[in-house]
């Protein structure tokens, strides 16, 4: 049988989900200017890989963008918000310090507000590989046991289709 | 008034919690009550005739002062849907291994542990 | 000094957060890198006794930025968290040799250690809450980490009574935002501390006193503890019994009524009748159980409620015996559950009637045994007997002389409850035969003989007096001090 969703399911999908992740990238980056901020934007990237990960299939998923990956991601993504904070002692001694310069002229364009848009993108890192990671494990790695004749088969250590 | 509804969303949820027999239904009832408490947050901030927190570019900061509402419970309620996120995650993750473990969803019989 | 506030909460959440990273790489560093935090963190704690000081995150100054505020009681609890943890640490390089996914444990044990640090030292309620969340969602996934029938059944029975408390103490911080539009500390004492409480401060200081009391398991919020500490591995019910209860449910009662609201003597008369109730409940459920580290989780209620009835006297001496038996409980339960997680490593079960003479083939946890169960019962010169001394003479002094008998007759019955521990548990001829136990790892029998010098040490801590023990004086000044001024 082949894996995952139908064809046309999957081919929207292929198209789609260039644009999903563009979408959850600007909501992270335009954080502090517009609603919004690492929270939603990982939350719609984490939807991006959930859309691929329901048309693929669990098999193919679980090989290119596996368990591994995404808890390796997610502790990358809290490291980065830590090392920003600890970055705030070394330049000016006070923790989580905003130090990198701002001017009043720069105001609601990209480039303002400091350390801020880098913790954004922090957080949405973490995000997107913790909510991806849910899902994939609960859906994959757990086998929703249907009565007692499949429970005895796992007993057995059987395999279950 | 609409505080008061607030409160029986929150009455809803716990009543579930403690009355519901089904694990998932107690999770989602806890749910429940976690979305009365963020809505009592929010609407602790809110200021008559107030206009969301968003400070424009040509606006000045006395104008924004007196007429927003209050942005803090807002930021407050991100952090509290975070954490509850994460419990809720935690939550169904156990639901499931439980169904693994004794085959059955009901929490009457999920009661190995007495005395 | 003042830059080592914050690292107290940075340090184990960043290596909480390297310790998957590398542990791919190479095995086992796990646990290496669990212990020298721990060890790290009781060197801070050791260097911070005797200072105060005040942090301003990210140097916005006090009532639109959020502090960090280090005083006597915040060092006390500290000290407590790491000396603890530390010994929960070294225990469980042996310990969890049978478990899998060992990576995961220490870094949910750094998590948990990280947020219960952030608790004690956070100056404002939200961020209270937060770290309180954080230790708690940490403790939730250590309870259920055998994944066994009974761990999956008591965690989730912990994760729904949790998070309804949470709710109800999110509840409490929203009403107190409504009405007095601060949610620092010092900025609140000042607009709320010392005056009569309007009704819905009356309203939020009972979400409070509930929510928090479930996570210190105060009597009528006690159902999820005989249930979810017996479950977790051995260190963790060591840790969550030694110090999540006092870290995230005490302390913060504490700082709470005494810094922020003001004591009156309608909530004192509060805290006692529950702090009663806590200790006649959990010993008269103690005495009839078999399984020891149920007998243990009900005797913790117990001895929480001698804390509760030391904090709800507000007389010094009381406050002084309260901290005193927090630090002491903190010391001897953690011993007492590393004793039965060692009796379950080498004998395999845990229950009493089919346990027996382990004095002699086990001598380090049956010597250990002993210490932490005359410490508990009250038998001089260990430390229990003086905090429970100083708790009993608190009342007496100040008119409670119903309080006292109870004290006096609880303590009663916890001698006999540990005396029935004893006799079945080591003393009694042995019954399973001596090949099958296996001998006690050097780590294992490290980490318990530490707690057990601690348990007679303490003892000594009253030397500068009753009413002012060595680091415990400081601690009990700055709940004395009374409301925050800005």
């Amino acid at each position: 049988m082949e894996e995952g969703m139908s064809l046309v399911v999957k081919t929207v999908i292929r198209l789609l989900k260039g644009f999903i992740l563009l979408f959850g990238v600007y909501i992270t980056a335009y954080g502090h200017v517009t609603p919004g901020d690492g929270f939603a934007g990982g939350v719609i990237i984490a939807c991006a890989f959930i859309l691929i990960f329901l048309a693929e299939g669990k098999r193919d998923s679980m090989k290119t963008f596996g368990e591994t990956a995404a808890r390796e991601m997610s502790c990358i993504g809290g490291l980065i918000f830590l090392l920003t904070a600890f970055a705030g002692i070394g330049i000016s001694g006070i923790f989580l310090k905003n130090f990198l310069p701002t001017k009043a002229a720069a105001r609601f364009t990209l480039f303002s507000a400091g350390t801020i848009p880098i913790c954004n993108i922090g957080v949405a890192v973490i995000v997107a590989a913790s909510l991806y990671l849910v899902f994939s494990i609960m859906s994959s790695l757990h086998v929703i046991v249907k009565d007692d004749e499949e429970r005895e088969m796992i007993n057995r250590g059987e395999e279950i289709e | 008034m609409i505080y008061s509804l607030c409160l029986v969303l929150i009455l809803i949820g716990l009543y579930g919690v403690v009355t519901k027999k089904n694990i998932v239904k107690i999770v989602i009832s806890l749910a429940i009550m976690e979305y009365g408490v963020n809505l009592f947050l929010i609407l602790i901030g809110y200021r008559n005739n107030g206009v969301h927190p968003g400070i424009e570019e040509s606006e000045s900061f006395t104008h924004f002062l007196a007429h927003s509402v209050d942005p803090l419970p807002q930021a407050l309620v991100l952090t509290s849907i975070v954490i509850s996120l994460g419990m809720l995650a935690l939550m169904v993750g156990m639901c499931i291994r439980l169904y693994e473990r004794y085959g059955t969803f009901d929490i009457t019989e999920i009661r190995r542990l007495r005395g | 000094m003042n830059n080592l506030i914050p690292l107290f909460v940075a340090i184990p959440l960043g290596i909480a957060f390297i310790i998957p990273m590398i542990s791919r790489r190479i095995k086992g560093v796990a646990a290496f890198l669990g212990n020298v935090t721990m060890i790290g963190l009781s060197v801070m704690s050791l260097v911070s006794i005797g200072k105060s000081g005040m942090y301003h995150m990210g140097g916005w100054d006090t009532p639109i930025g959020i502090d960090l505020r280090l005083d006597g009681l915040s060092v006390l609890m500290l000290l407590s968290i790491s000396i603890v943890g530390f010994a929960a640490t070294l225990f469980s390089t042996r310990y969890m040799q049978s478990y899998t996914s060992r990576h995961r444990y220490y870094s949910l044990f750094l998590f948990m250690v990280a947020g219960m640090n952030g608790a004690v030292l956070a100056a404002d309620i939200f961020n209270l809450y937060v770290f309180m969340e954080i230790a708690s969602i940490a403790s939730f996934a250590l309870v259920a980490f055998g994944c066994g029938h009974e761990d999956l059944e008591a965690a989730f029975k912990y994760i729904v009574l949790g998070g309804v408390a949470a709710t109800f103490v999110l509840f409490g911080i929203a009403i107190i935002y409504g009405v007095a539009g601060t949610l620092n500390m010092a900025h609140l004492a000042m607009k709320i501390g010392n005056k009569p409480l309007s009704n819905p401060l009356v309203f939020a200081l009972g979400l409070f006193i509930s929510g928090f009391g479930l996570k210190a398991a105060m009597v009528p919020f006690h159902s999820w503890l005989p249930d979810a500490h017996p479950s977790a591995p051995a260190p963790i019910s060591a840790m969550l019994s030694g110090v999540l209860i006092k870290a995230i449910g005490v302390y913060v009662i504490a700082r709470l009524l005494f810094n922020v609201f003001g004591i009156t003597p309608r909530v004192s008369l509060v805290l006692q009748i529950l702090g009663t109730l806590s200790m006649i409940v959990g010993v008269l459920l103690a005495i009839g159980q078999w399984d020891m580290k149920r007998l243990f989780a009900y005797h913790s209620i117990s001895q929480v409620g001698y804390i509760i009835i030391g904090l709800g006297l507000g007389t010094p001496l009381g406050i002084v015996g309260a901290l005193y038996h927090l630090v002491n409980h903190s010391v001897f339960k953690s011993l007492l559950f590393l004793n039965a997680g060692a009796v379950e490593y080498s004998t395999g079960t845990r229950n009493l009637k089919r346990l027996g003479g382990l004095y002699k083939t086990m001598p380090v946890a049956g010597s250990t045994s002993l210490i932490a169960s005359m410490s508990i019962a009250g038998i001089p010169p260990f430390n229990g007997f003086w905090s429970k001394l100083i708790i009993i003479i608190a009342c007496v002094m100040s008119g409670h002389y119903w309080l006292g008998a109870w004290a006096v007759l609880v303590s009663i019955l916890t001698l006999a409850s540990f005396l029935k521990v004893q006799r079945y548990g080591f003393f009694d001829s042995l019954k399973i035969s001596v090949e099958q136990i296996k001998k006690t790892p050097p780590m294992m029998a490290l980490a318990m003989i530490l707690l057990a010098v601690l348990c007679v040490g303490m003892g000594f801590f009253v030397i500068t007096g009753f009413d002012s023990p060595i680091i415990i004086g400081p601690a009990a000044e700055s709940l004395l001090k009374g409301v925050f001024v800005l």
